[in-house]
């Protein structure tokens, strides 16, 4: 159960990054969003095969955490906690893919392996790009914006008592994993049958808090709209931020730029050796 | 019309499994007075509370707040009339700030911007917290939330606070801070609470509930001098109200409480 106090921690300190004050955690929630949002499509609809087009891509999320001073060992071991999803994912692939599209040296690749490659690459590049944008914007920036991006805003509330009591579930359930492992002495043979209950339990609470909660905002005059009064101002260097990688996105989704680079190179040496 | 005053009549409530919360409760609360509800657990004053300000609606009697009778088509009225403080503050505090969770009030009463911001500002600067103004509630203390908690409150600028259980939890000066804070308001309160000695420090009044009937409703300093009843209750003295455990003492003080 430490795993729960280890993920509660890595978002509290994804929280208070948030607050630093960098000129990336100052462009605008909106921006971000949307600029994110262009990325995963980007990478997420890039070819199956296609490898060597998405390395280009990690440049948003290296450049942003550089540039927000987000500690990169820290966003590295959260890819790392995550990867075991896109492994999982992937797995299959060059199971089924064994036809051999390229050589290393002596080594042939199949198929599967590329696109086995490509998914998890994918998957790091998008999970990234999220982690830096809830690192440089806050959850509560990312709900806002959302919100003033027309989502509908049940969602919206939804993600923001959601992560605002996930602390609150996580700590419940750390203290009825502890008190079941005090009196456990080590002992696993029932652990399945104990775990349903204690899920059981779980979910009772949640329900009465959830009511509570409930009552402690119909009390202070909820109507069913969260009201926030964050002035959030839209300027022209956020517009600049926007589509400026945007545009970027772009280029690396239509242009394979490693393989365009390679051939400039190969036809600049190519002439100097031609001239030479 | 006093906006301040509450009045209670033969009210009765029992919960949908059949519970008998509460059974022909009759009190009043004039302007400025604290009253205390003190009484075993199960007693009914959880549920006494929440029809203060119509989170429940009366099944049979009825609940006036400075002459208007609790109904649906009054509830935003009453509301706006009666603060309440629940007893965790997790469950109050929702909000991804602080700030944003002590304007949460203000801006359902449709107030502009600037308006609400003036309203945390003041709030938050009467519990002492302004401070923890741009801080997430999950990173506060037990002391820190509860005073915010009152803030979120107190920016709705009620004319009658409600509070269940508010020194429970706290360490002994937070509480010390906490009674400060509550002897200076001069709105009407109502606390329901476990802790005695709270009551005889802050409340005028004190009722007793069993049973989800009133027990007594008298002088504070009556109640807690009232041993049969206290015993009836399930309750006992305000340890400031007995005999030193090591020498042997009388109570230097009558459990007179002071305004």
């Amino acid at each position: 159960m430490s795993t729960i106090a280890a993920g509660l921690s890595a978002l509290d300190r994804l929280d208070r990054l948030a607050r630093l004050d960098t000129a990336v955690h100052r462009v605008d929630p909106r921006a971000k969003v949307i600029t994110t949002a262009v990325f995963v499509v980007c990478v997420v609809s890039t070819g199956k095969y296609d490898l060597l087009g998405l390395l280009p891509f990690a440049v948003f999320p290296v450049v942003l955490a550089a540039e927000g001073d987000l500690p990169l060992g820290f966003l590295g071991r959260l890819l790392l906690m995550a990867s075991p999803f896109a492994l999982v994912m992937a797995a299959f692939n060059p199971l089924f893919d064994r036809e051999v599209v390229a050589w290393l040296g002596s080594v042939p690749v199949t198929g599967g392996w590329i696109s086995f490659a490509s998914i998890v690459l994918r998957f790091l590049l998008t999970v990234a790009a999220a982690l830096v944008l809830t690192a440089t914007t806050s959850f509560a920036g990312v709900c806002l914006a959302l919100e003033k991006l027309r989502v509908p805003e049940p969602l919206v509330t939804q993600l923001l008592l959601l992560y605002r009591y996930v602390f609150v579930l996580g700590d419940e359930t750390r203290r009825m994993a502890q008190a079941r492992r005090l009196r456990s002495f080590g002992r696993r043979g029932r652990d399945w049958r104990v775990y349903g209950q204690m899920l059981g339990h779980l979910l009772l609470r949640t329900f009465a808090r959830a009511q509570r909660i409930y009552l402690a905002m119909k009390a202070r005059g909820f109507d069913g709209s969260v009201r926030v009064a964050r002035p959030l101002h839209f300027g022209p260097g956020d517009l600049v931020f926007t589509l400026g990688w945007s545009a970027l996105f772009a280029l690396f989704r239509t242009v394979n730029v490693p393989l365009a680079l390679g051939r400039l190179v190969a036809g600049v040496l190519g002439i100097a050796a031609g001239t030479g | 019309m006093n906006r301040h005053a509450i009045a209670v009549r033969d009210l009765s409530f029992a919960y949908p499994d059949g519970t008998l919360a509460l059974d022909g409760v009759s009190f009043d609360a004039v302007h400025g007075e604290s009253v205390a509800v003190v009484g075993a657990n199960g007693a009914g004053k959880s549920t006494l509370l929440l029809h203060l300000n119509g989170l429940l609606t009366p099944q049979r009697g009825s609940v006036d707040v400075g002459g208007t009778p609790v109904a649906r088509d009054t509830l935003p009225e009453i509301r706006r009339t009666v603060g309440m403080v629940f007893q965790d503050p997790d469950d109050q505090l929702f909000m991804p700030t602080v700030a944003e969770d002590v304007g949460f009030g203000p801006l359902n009463l449709g107030l502009p911007p600037e308006a609400v911001a003036a309203r945390v500002a003041s709030a938050l600067q009467r519990v002492g917290a302004e401070h923890l103004a741009e801080r997430p509630p999950y990173r506060l203390s037990g002391g820190e939330k509860r005073a915010v908690a009152i803030a979120t409150v107190l920016a709705m600028e009620p004319d009658v606070l409600v509070m269940d259980e508010p020194s429970s939890g706290l360490d002994p000066r937070a509480r010390r801070r906490l009674l400060g804070l509550l002897k200076g308001f001069d709105q009407t309160r109502v606390i329901a609470t476990h802790d005695l000695d709270l009551a005889a420090e802050l409340c005028t009044r004190t009722i007793v509930m069993a049973g989800g009937r009133v027990l007594a409703d008298r002088p504070t300093a009556d109640v807690f001098a009232d041993d049969a009843l206290l015993e009836a209750g399930g309750l006992e003295r305000p340890l400031g109200m007995r005999s030193c455990p090591v020498c042997g003492t009388e109570p230097a003080r009558s459990g007179t409480p002071q305004k």
